[in-house]
């Protein structure tokens, strides 16, 4: 059996309303979650110029590079990485030990700022991905692709 | 590990081509990006050196369109070949979902394929995954230059596992998308059976 990352309503309900939460609170402009796989899984405020899917991709790198200076270091991770621009500056922390969050502000708000949201934003988020793992172990979540087909497969290519 | 968003119904699958440097991993993610329509693809990533050699890894994002009424994308990435890069290859093969191994046809290049393929099997397991069932498609590329070995040789030396391979001239664009479409294939039939 092989693992499989399943987010239901519910969860993406939950995880997208602590995002939005984040950027307003924290003042920042926008908000991404992704995971350590490189996916994004959400995202909030002023995600319109920006290629999501290379921001999750190579977040993710940063954080799996940083993870093995962290392990060469005898440390277990560095959970926080912060990078700092002429305008914008991007503050990365590792939730649960799971998920990546990414805070993308500017003068408008500070560093300071940023990381006390993050904390309080941070312990909401671990416990959803708490529970959806617990839950995701105790049932072992058949896949939604259980019933296609050769032929579904194959139509991708046509 | 595939990534299912239920609310969005989207299905995100991680593919990785491996193989030793110069073999012509990045070549087959920028021929795919190339003959791939804007609407199908994202922007490629390439983290390479001032020569062009890959220092991190290429990313290049592909929508294959509905199954089901769930958008499926995969996320190729290529790792660097060059040996001292290790560190870095391990890291990119978190979470992935298949790998295709790219071998380089040329004679003088076969202790590299067969070095890269058992650094493969030793990375895989870091991980918790084993070369002899994950999903895995092998490429042989260069077909086209005179030295290169015949494909029956390598494979018996490459693919004891009999997976599907694919002989390629990547530059061309020849068995590119065969061997795309091999892997795309195992990787969703392995989603299936969960």
């Amino acid at each position: 059996m092989i693992q499989q990352f399943v987010i239901h309503e519910e969860d993406y309900r939950r995880i997208t309303a602590v995002c939005d939460r984040l950027t307003r609170d924290a003042n920042a402009k926008s908000v991404f979650l992704v995971d350590k796989n490189g996916q994004l899984i959400a995202s909030s405020g002023a995600t319109d110029h920006i290629d999501t899917t290379s921001l999750a991709s190579l977040t993710a790198g940063n954080i799996a590079a940083t993870g093995g200076l962290a392990r060469l270091l005898g440390e277990k991770e560095f959970s926080i990485l912060f990078h700092e621009g002429e305008r914008d500056n991007l503050h990365i922390s590792i939730v649960a030990q799971k998920v990546i969050l990414v805070v993308i502000f500017d003068s408008r708000s500070s560093l300071g700022l940023v990381r006390l949201r993050v904390k309080k934003a941070s312990e909401e988020l671990a416990q959803v991905f708490n529970e959806l793992q617990r839950r995701g172990d105790a049932m072992g979540l058949p896949s939604p692709f259980a019933e296609i087909t050769d032929e579904d497969i194959d139509n991708l290519f046509n | 590990m595939p990534f299912i968003n239920l609310p969005l119904r989207e299905i995100t699958c991680k593919i990785v081509y491996y193989g030793p440097g110069l073999c012509g991993k990045t070549t087959n993610l920028q021929y795919i990006y190339a003959k791939t329509s804007p609407e199908a693809r994202g922007n490629m990533i390439a983290l390479a050196t001032e020569t062009d050699r890959t220092l991190f890894f290429d990313f290049l994002p592909l929508g294959l369109g509905e199954i089901r009424g769930f958008k499926t994308r995969f996320h190729l990435y290529s790792v660097p070949g060059q040996v001292f890069y290790d560190a870095s290859r391990k890291l990119i093969l978190r979470g992935t979902d298949g790998v295709v191994f790219v071998a380089d046809s040329l004679r003088d290049r076969l202790d590299a394929n067969l070095e890269s393929m058992e650094n493969l099997r030793v990375n895989l397991a870091e991980h918790g995954y084993d070369l002899d069932t994950i999903p895995l498609v092998i490429q042989y590329n260069k077909r086209d230059l005179p030295n290169a070995m015949p494909v029956e040789e390598l494979s018996r030396l490459l693919n004891p596992r009999k997976v599907p391979e694919f002989p390629a001239v990547a530059v061309k664009g020849e068995g590119v998308f065969e061997t795309l479409k091999a892997i795309a294939k195992l990787v969703l039939q392995k989603v299936r059976s969960g």
